[in-house]
């Protein structure tokens, strides 16, 4: 890819076939001007933190087709189609450079384009996404005639098990090696015989999506050592200074630094744990608290919010050992907990710091026995909820608001109407972050002259 | 023959006072100890089987084959735990000989295996994080760990740490759900099960396939097997959604959890005889009408004459009898049944173990420190056989090497050797060790052939 100074352009003739969504498998031959670099690739970027966001908010598979559908229209979209195409391959590619330099950013940006593909590929005909499947060169052949006969009635439980009552099998299925569709095995959405997944033409998505995501992660990973080592001083002067100021500017706070309110010290802890943490949280720590210990989940979750918060390590090590010495000893604590502590304030080993748990991740998660962590909103009996709400303070009135959004699945919006109702006023940004809910209501509680402690 | 080995024990170099009186009559209770241990990983008696694991962890990689890569085994992480919890990670060996060496000058209380990386181990630190030469891992078994306390909320025998016959078949049931599965749905043919020496199993499917899966894949398969999301937080903690079980679950059902929950369960635990006990599975019925007509037909019932077990089954049959006909009620109750029957018996595996390449898993014939037991294989086609109570413990092998019974070689050939162990060595051999080594040789072969072929045909003068 060329990129000059504003001149006419030449039209681009990279193309041979034109499908409607691009695979970005190669860089494109054109010439871009300086100005449609920038602009371009902050289109795109309104686009993929529209997705982050729709993400963060628990929002489910249709309701995300139709924010893509709208998010593309709205930045995208050009009156003429060949720019229009031209627009999305160089928006790419130009966020390739930008977040290739680093695993944070490039993580971020292989998820989001991930995402973005799988909505847009849902939102096409059947016979685009043939093609586009096509386009992969995937060598996937359509089981007919005795063997799918042969497979019909266990296809049609599948069908049933996936909440049709009526076990109508799809007309084509492919047999696909199972290692290519890991999130349909992991849901138990396919049937699967002597090593083989039989993919349904409806869930052909799946399979594309994962060799989206593994050739987009490869490329960046190539990417980012072509920048490392001739682009980013080479163009010093022109691209670098573009690319470095559009990867600041549109992720969220990931809470890793703590701020001003964030303070906070051991002698405080548990009056804010009441007054301040989100339900997770809260649970967590009462049961800390109470138990004296906590499973790995737990002690990730927690231990990540509370360095988020301010807990410098020091009392951090104090607040776990006043607690675990309690059933494991103080030497045990010394050779099986502290060592992780400190890993996660990157102290140890890879001495990466670990960012704190953002509600996708959280709600994402998987408690088991003997486990506290996860969103009480989606892992919770609605008794337990309900004791537990109680606790926080919620008038019956109150909890029924939030049963709802439970019930519908809304858990961001659970919390979010459990944050209203506790501090009474309202919280348009929705929460999406255990330490956004803490420095909120923080916020709130230090505007007001002394807080009665809940 | 006691002095031959305390000779051998003498000569080493340890500052350890070894206290001849307790060599020479050990307490009975006393299934471990370090002097044990020694003899068991050092010189004569041959018990731990070091050329068995080496071949196994070489996969045909014998340098026997000129498509053989010489280097394989020295790119597997060990990591050993010493005596006084002493953790040394990324140990690798070049040979068995090497192995061997490392372990009898360390006599580790635990081995465990790691991955095979892209580097030696032990010289990871001479390469760059960066770049094309990283130290990453390359192949890893697939490998699941059951562990009984995972099923402590559903067993009234024992909890935490015991085990005993009334609950061990847990774990059966779980080895022959999990074995079918991975031979039946993912095509696996090299899977070998261990006994993990106090309370569970770990299996480790070794096809070439398997050890080359992605960490994505890998979590993909736990996932599949996972039905459980239990927790003290919640009272449903099976929630089995749809209009019928996927095929996979149905099978399991059909096959084996079923008839085990109506059988074997109830009379090793009695799910519903005491108040206690059938209050937790009222608690998964999501319907108050139905909890309550049935606490109302079990709580006023003088059955006195009848067993646990009998009151257990009629129980069972009335609970069966109002859901079948009040299914329709909801969408929560359309499987309320299956759903009891799965929280009751349905495998509970690790994730976490079986979803990173680089989480390390104790190796088979290990000694189990806090019970003394050998880890060895299980045939998971006649699981129902294994008492986890009758695995030989080291304190058994050491008086039969006192006794001088038996040999120590465990010939092939020989149906007369009755050692403890030979018969799990056997096993190991002819079921996995044999079969395994077949295929990997034939696979080297195989693809070497393919490389010649390539190369051959780019010499083109």
């Amino acid at each position: 890819m060329e990129v000059i100074r504003s001149q006419k352009r030449t039209p681009s003739n990279d193309t041979v076939s034109n499908p409607k969504i691009p695979l970005y498998l190669t860089a494109p031959q054109m010439e871009v001007r300086l100005e449609e670099f920038e602009l371009f690739a902050v289109d795109r970027l309104r686009v993929l933190k529209g997705v982050s966001d729709g993400l963060a908010r628990g929002r489910n598979p249709k309701e995300m087709d139709d924010l893509v559908d709208t998010l593309w229209k709205e930045h995208m979209r050009d009156p003429d189609a060949s720019v229009m195409f031209n627009k999305d391959i160089i928006s790419h590619f130009v966020l390739r450079l930008v977040y290739c330099r680093s695993d944070e950013l490039k993580k971020w940006f292989l998820s989001m384009e991930t995402a973005l593909f799988r909505h847009r590929f849902r939102l096409q005909n059947f016979e685009a996404q043939r093609a586009i499947v096509g386009e992969f060169g995937l060598p996937y052949k359509a089981v007919t005639g005795a063997e799918l006969e042969g497979l019909k009635e266990r296809l049609g439980q599948v069908v049933r098990s996936l909440g049709q009552i009526s076990p109508t099998v799809e007309a084509v299925y492919y047999k696909v090696p199972f290692e290519e569709v890991p999130d349909l095995v992991a849901s138990r959405r396919v049937l699967i015989q002597k090593g083989y997944a039989f993919v349904a033409g409806s869930q052909l998505v799946s399979l594309v999506v994962t060799q989206f995501r593994s050739h987009i992660s490869k490329a960046l990973i190539l990417t980012n050592r072509k920048w490392t080592t001739t682009i980013q001083e080479r163009e010093k002067d022109r691209l670098t200074p573009i690319v470095e100021a559009l990867s600041t500017s549109y992720l969220g706070p990931d809470y890793s630094q703590s701020t001003e309110y964030a303070e906070i010290s051991l002698k405080d802890i548990d009056q804010v744990a009441k007054s301040s943490f989100p339900l997770c949280m809260r649970h967590l720590f009462e049961k800390v608290r109470e138990d004296h210990h906590l499973k790995h989940g737990g002690r990730m979750q927690l231990g990540l919010f509370l360095k988020g918060v301010g807990l410098k390590l020091d009392d951090a090590l104090a607040f776990w050992r006043a607690e675990f010495t309690k059933k494991v000893g103080s030497e045990r604590f010394d050779k099986e907990y502290a060592y992780s502590i400190r890993h996660n304030y990157g102290k140890e080993g890879k001495r990466t710091d670990y960012t704190p748990y953002a509600c996708q991740k959280i709600i994402l998660s998987a408690p088991g026995a003997g486990d506290h962590h996860g969103c009480p909103y989606r892992h919770f009996s609605e008794d337990n909820l309900r004791a537990a709400l109680g606790r926080m303070g919620l008038s019956s009135r109150g909890m029924e608001g939030v049963m709802d959004q439970v019930r519908n699945k809304h858990y961001q919006l659970a919390c979010t109407m459990t944050f209203e109702a506790v501090y009474g006023t309202s919280c348009d940004a929705g929460i999406n972050h255990p330490n956004q809910y803490f420095e909120e209501s923080q916020k709130i509680l230090k505007s007001k002259t002394p807080p009665a402690p809940v | 023959e006691r002095k031959m080995i305390r000779e051998e024990i003498e000569s080493r170099e340890d500052e350890k006072m070894i206290d001849a009186a307790q060599m020479n009559n050990p307490e009975p209770e006393e299934c471990f100890n370090v002097n044990y241990l020694r003899i068991y990983y050092g010189g004569k008696s041959n018990l731990f089987p070091y050329s068995d694991i080496h071949k196994w962890l070489s996969y045909g990689h014998d340098g026997k084959h000129p498509g053989c890569d010489e280097y394989y085994f020295g790119r597997r992480e060990f990591s050993f735990t010493l005596e006084n919890d002493v953790y040394l990670r990324y140990k690798s060996f070049k040979n068995a000989s090497s192995m061997e060496d490392a372990i009898k000058s360390n006599f580790p209380y635990k081995i465990d295996i790691g991955a095979v990386y892209s580097v030696d181990p032990d010289k990871r630190h001479a390469y760059s994080q960066t770049g094309t030469n990283v130290f990453t891992p390359v192949e890893r078994e697939l490998v699941f760990d059951i562990d009984i306390t995972d099923y402590d909320d559903v067993r009234y025998c024992c909890s935490g740490a015991d085990v005993c016959s009334k609950c061990w078949p847990l774990i059966t049931v779980a080895i022959k759900v999990i074995h079918t599965s991975l031979t039946e749905d993912f095509g696996f043919k090299h899977i070998l099960w261990v006994f993990s020496g106090r309370r569970g199993v770990h299996c480790w499917v070794c096809d070439p396939k398997a050890r080359r899966m992605t960490n994505e894949q890998r979590s993909a398969v736990a996932e599949y097997f996972r039905v459980y999301k239990g927790n003290e937080n919640n009272a449903r903690k099976v929630a089995l959604m749809g209009y019928s079980l996927h095929p996979f679950l149905a099978r399991s059902y059909v096959d084996y959890l079923k008839g085990f929950f109506e059988g074997e369960l109830q009379a090793t635990q009695s799910i519903f005889s005491t108040k206690d006990k059938y209050e937790k599975i009222l608690a998964m019925i999501s319907d108050e009408d139905i909890q309550s007509e049935l606490r109302g037909k079990w709580e006023n019932s003088a059955r006195s004459s009848l067993s646990e077990e009998a009151i257990s089954l009629v129980r069972w049959e009335q609970l069966k009898n109002t859901l079948q006909s009040k299914k329709h009620k909801a969408p929560t109750l359309r499987m309320c049944v299956e759903e009891i029957v799965f929280t009751f018996t349905y495998p509970r595996i690790d994730l976490e173990v079986s979803k990173q390449m680089n989480h390390l898993l104790k190796a088979p014939f290990c000694v189990h420190p806090k019970t003394g037991r050998v880890c060895v294989p299980i045939d998971p086609n006649n699981c129902d056989e294994f008492d986890p109570l009758a695995v030989p413990t080291l304190s058994q092998l050491i008086e039969e090497i006192n006794s001088g019974g038996s040999r120590m070689d465990v010939d092939d050939d020989e149906d007369s050797d009755t050692s403890l162990l030979a018969k799990s060595i056997k096993f190991f051999r002819s079921s996995f060790l044999e079969p395994l080594l077949k295929s990997c040789k034939e696979e080297i072969e195989s693809s070497y052939k393919t490389k010649i072929g390539k190369s051959k045909d780019s010499f083109s003068w």
